[in-house]
């Protein structure tokens, strides 16, 4: 049953990609960036992969969702004073001709695609990726976590506790230089739009 | 055919890369290309959460018990649930070896994969929320976010 529910779901991952790549429109560009999250961590889901659904849909569709239509709202093509806001001041312009950089990306993709064939099959138990961090971590993790069940939690806060510090710092600098970037210049009398997305990046 | 059906999902995630490589490069459109990145990576977080599945796992939360309050209870569930409590991530093949002490392994996937990737998500959204404060910034210093327009407005400067 598992098997036959990947099917439109990927089917569907498929199809709002390429729709992202067409529609001109960016308000629904970023509506079909947020379903493509969802879909993906349908997938993800199917996937064994609980904790990665959920931040892929709690992160990947809802506060990126959130900071793209923030800065879609402060960059509009008209200037604000114009009157009121349409949905023709968030299309991009008509594209120039395609032709060479869908050769480019055929090219990219025949050669990822024949890179696949010396991967391990899907789901293969005997696979590099299953067998080379000796997999008893498994077993251990509860022990040593004095009863916690949830191996990627253990992993992801106390064996690998140094990353998860270091990505922390990460989205502290990434805030910081927000800020920084939204700063309002005294002295350069620039349009007062700036300061609210960086609320939302707190 | 059994290439086909092995690889299949690579070449679906390799399909979602490129759609996200050819919004990057073919777009000019900063908000648009950030889309691209977003979907790019997306992709690359299918692809490593695919290459952690095993056939007939399951997600790595263990269902056996070594805390003191449950355990108790585990000979009782191991009766009614015929044996179902080991913990190994391996499938069967490597399972047997461990079999003399349990009789029936339960079979997990690998749990490697989705914490790289948990810490991928949360890199990722730092660098959108960046990304899309220097286009806030460049819209105010420049009026247009067209990639075109920014550089033909470079160039007569």
């Amino acid at each position: 049953m598992m098997d036959l529910i990947v099917i439109p779901i990927l089917a569907l991952l498929a199809a709002t990609a390429v729709t992202v790549a067409r529609i001109r429109n960016l308000w629904a560009a970023v509506m079909f960036t947020g379903i493509y999250s969802f879909l993906s961590a349908s997938w993800m889901l199917i996937l064994d992969a609980p904790d990665v659904a959920f931040t892929e849909a709690a992160v990947g569709a809802g506060i990126t969702t959130i900071l793209m239509l923030a800065t879609l709202s402060l960059t509009p093509r008209r200037h604000r004073k114009s009157g009121r806001l349409s949905s023709e001041d968030f299309e991009e312009r008509p594209s120039k001709s395609p032709l060479v950089p869908l050769l480019i990306v055929t090219i990219t993709g025949c050669a990822l695609v024949y890179g696949t064939f010396d991967m391990p099959h899907f789901g293969d138990p005997n696979a590099p990726i299953q067998v080379y961090p000796q997999p008893s971590f498994v077993e251990k993790s509860q022990p040593d976590m004095h009863g916690l069940p949830n191996v990627v939690t253990a992993v992801l806060a106390s064996y690998r506790g140094y990353d998860t510090l270091g990505e922390t710092a990460v989205i502290f600098t990434a805030g910081i230089a927000v800020l920084l970037i939204l700063r309002k210049n005294t002295d350069d009398q620039g349009t007062s739009e700036s300061q609210s997305v960086t609320g939302e990046n707190a | 055919m059994t290439d086909f059906l092995g690889l299949y999902n690579y070449w679906i995630v390799i399909f979602l890369m490129m759609t996200g490589f050819y919004i990057v490069i073919a777009r000019e459109n900063l908000i648009k290309t950030i889309i691209g990145l977003n979907i790019f990576q997306t992709s690359v977080f299918l692809l490593y959460i695919t290459m952690g599945k095993v056939t007939g796992g399951t997600a790595p939360i263990l269902k056996g018990s070594h805390s003191g309050e449950s355990h108790g209870a585990e000979s009782h569930g191991a009766e009614s649930h015929g044996a179902e409590h080991g913990q190994e991530l391996h499938a069967a093949a490597e399972g047997h070896l461990d079999s003399g002490v349990e009789a029936v392994t339960e079979i997990y996937s690998n749990p490697i994969p989705s914490v790289l990737m948990l810490t991928a998500i949360v890199v990722g959204i730092a660098t959108t929320a960046l990304a899309l404060a220097l286009v806030v910034r460049i819209r105010e210093e420049y009026g247009t976010i067209e990639e075109d327009e920014i550089l033909e407005m470079d160039r007569n400067s």
